[in-house]
């Protein structure tokens, strides 16, 4: 197939969504899929009015951004100065690699039960539950970024009299390991969407809590808003993110 | 560190004595007991086949490795301003995080100097070598003769009083190549920088120095060591600068029997 133009690719995207609601639309009116079981997408937005005027919708975003917001920060900055420690020191490299194979392989989501325990259904518990996961990405993402800098660059603070540790990590380690840094925090905005739904399913208020309420009374309607919302939130997320990551590397050709 | 940095007190830069250096726990040595003074604003070309010791003898003088036996007298002054030697690597090694004014900056921000002084120095660095209208690109903007330019001006912008050069146009086309070295031999000119040049060409060895020094032998020792009494300007193909490069080729063909080949 020939490329038209350069809009021709956001046109076929559409087109594509277009087709793939009308005939969910048309599967659900004529009955071929059970109305109980999926709503059609004609009454997504009437359920999207109704939840944004008793001001539920609202809530459970706010609720989920604070935890995602939270829990992304703690974990992300733990991470990152983690594994940038641990690939500046063999020793702290040696001593971690027991500790880490032994907890990485834990799904954040199996800390749920104890998360549950020592902070309850609670804005902390859900914050943990993100940072979790939001923590391994970066940690492995900054001892690869680290680790793989061109020692010719070390050599050359050495060269030119920058020995400090100050000097080294701000002149050379931090700038020569943000690309891999960057890509790291990337991932884990978007696992940190998947924790944040899932940890607030087990009753911590948010968007996961409202769509666990919702699907009590088989809203199916009010589920799949919140499905949407949760995808639009990651777009939005990873769009802002991909903004500031591009200024930031702008050295890179 | 090995390199000790002593007040002016005669005409010679640098003076190495009895220099041993080896990798590891010293189980491979790599030069064994050198010996070598270099007059103050001369410049000196090592020679020798690769991987014979050249950068590690250059890495010895600059500080950068631990020397196993033996010492390196750097004569220069104390100067806060200042450093006493600088280094122009074999690749350009800039940081491609900073713009080009800001790569010719990074040597300055060891020293004492204030914002605008370093701006100023490197301003002048970079016109030095040609770049002035190019400080404000990205290194992957400039062409590899313009980025070996640019390690060139980081080198001056610490007004070192010996320039240590790493085989630094090995990589690019003979005509850029010609270009840099009638560059570097203005810059030693007007700078009164000492130069020592590391390079496995002969014909550029001989070109450039006022003195060859041949490294040959597995540890390197130095083999052999001529004299370059052409004045300059050169013409490159210059009879006596001819001669000089065969005999330094005929010296280099016993080093390889001697040291058993590579």
């Amino acid at each position: 197939m020939r490329a038209t133009g350069p809009s021709s690719p956001g046109l076929w995207s559409a087109t594509g969504l277009i087709i793939f609601l009308g005939v969910w639309e048309i599967a659900v009116q004529t009955g071929l899929l059970p109305r109980t079981m999926v709503p059609p997408p004609s009454a997504v937005p009437s359920a999207f009015l109704s939840e944004l005027k008793n001001g539920i919708w609202a809530r459970s975003v706010l609720a989920s951004l604070s935890h995602y917001a939270i829990g992304l920060a703690i974990g992300s900055i733990l991470g990152v100065a983690a594994g940038i420690t641990v690939a500046m020191s063999p020793r702290i490299d040696a001593a971690q690699s027991g500790i880490a194979r032994v907890l990485r392989p834990i799904p954040p989501l199996a800390w749920i039960p104890f998360t549950l325990i020592w902070f309850g259904a609670s804005e902390a518990a859900a914050a943990f539950i993100i940072a979790i996961g939001v923590f391994w990405v970066n940690y492995f993402a900054a001892i690869g970024a680290v680790r793989a800098i061109d020692p010719g660059l070390h050599e050359l603070a050495l060269a030119f009299g920058q020995r400090s540790l100050g000097a080294r990590l701000t002149k050379i380690i931090l700038p020569a390991a943000s690309p891999g840094i960057l890509s790291g925090l990337r991932v884990g905005l978007g696992q940190g969407w998947m924790a944040v739904v899932a940890a607030e399913l087990f009753g911590i208020p948010g968007v996961g809590q409202r769509m666990n309420e919702a699907a009590g009374l088989l809203a199916t309607d009010v589920l799949v808003l919140y499905m949407l919302t949760i995808a639009l939130l990651y777009a939005l997320s990873d769009a802002i993110f991909q903004g500031i990551s591009r200024r930031l590397l702008a050295w890179t050709p | 560190m090995d390199t000790m940095t002593t007040p002016v007190t005669e005409d010679v830069i640098v003076d190495l004595r009895d220099i041993c250096f080896g990798f590891g726990n010293g189980d491979r040595l790599v030069l064994a007991n050198v010996s070598l003074s270099v007059p103050r604003g001369s410049f000196l070309a090592l020679v020798g086949p690769s991987g014979v010791g050249k950068s590690s003898l250059l890495r010895v003088i600059a500080g950068l490795v631990p020397l196993s036996h033996g010492q390196v007298k750097l004569y220069s002054g104390q100067d806060a301003g200042r450093r006493p030697a600088a280094l122009v690597f074999q690749d350009p090694r800039l940081l491609p995080w900073r713009r080009v004014l800001r790569n010719v900056e990074f040597g300055l921000e060891g020293l004492s100097l204030t914002k605008a002084e370093r701006l100023r120095r490197a301003e002048a660095a970079l016109a030095i070598v040609g770049l002035a209208e190019y400080g404000d690109k990205w290194p992957y903007q400039l062409s590899g003769g313009q980025r070996q330019r640019v390690g060139i001006a980081r080198a001056l912008a610490v007004e070192p009083d010996l320039l240590l050069v790493d085989e630094p146009f090995g990589a690019l086309d003979m005509i850029t190549r010609q270009t840099l070295q009638d560059e570097l031999l203005r810059i030693w000119r007007t700078t009164g920088a000492s130069v020592i040049f590391v390079t496995h060409d002969l014909d550029e060895a001989v070109y450039l120095a006022d003195r060859v020094i041949l490294l040959g032998g597995r540890p390197a020792r130095i083999m052999r060591e001529i004299i370059v009494e052409v004045p300059r300007p050169r013409r490159r193909d210059a009879t006596a600068l001819v001669a000089h490069v065969d005999v330094l080729h005929s010296a280099l063909g016993e080093t390889f029997i001697d040291g058993g080949g590579i």
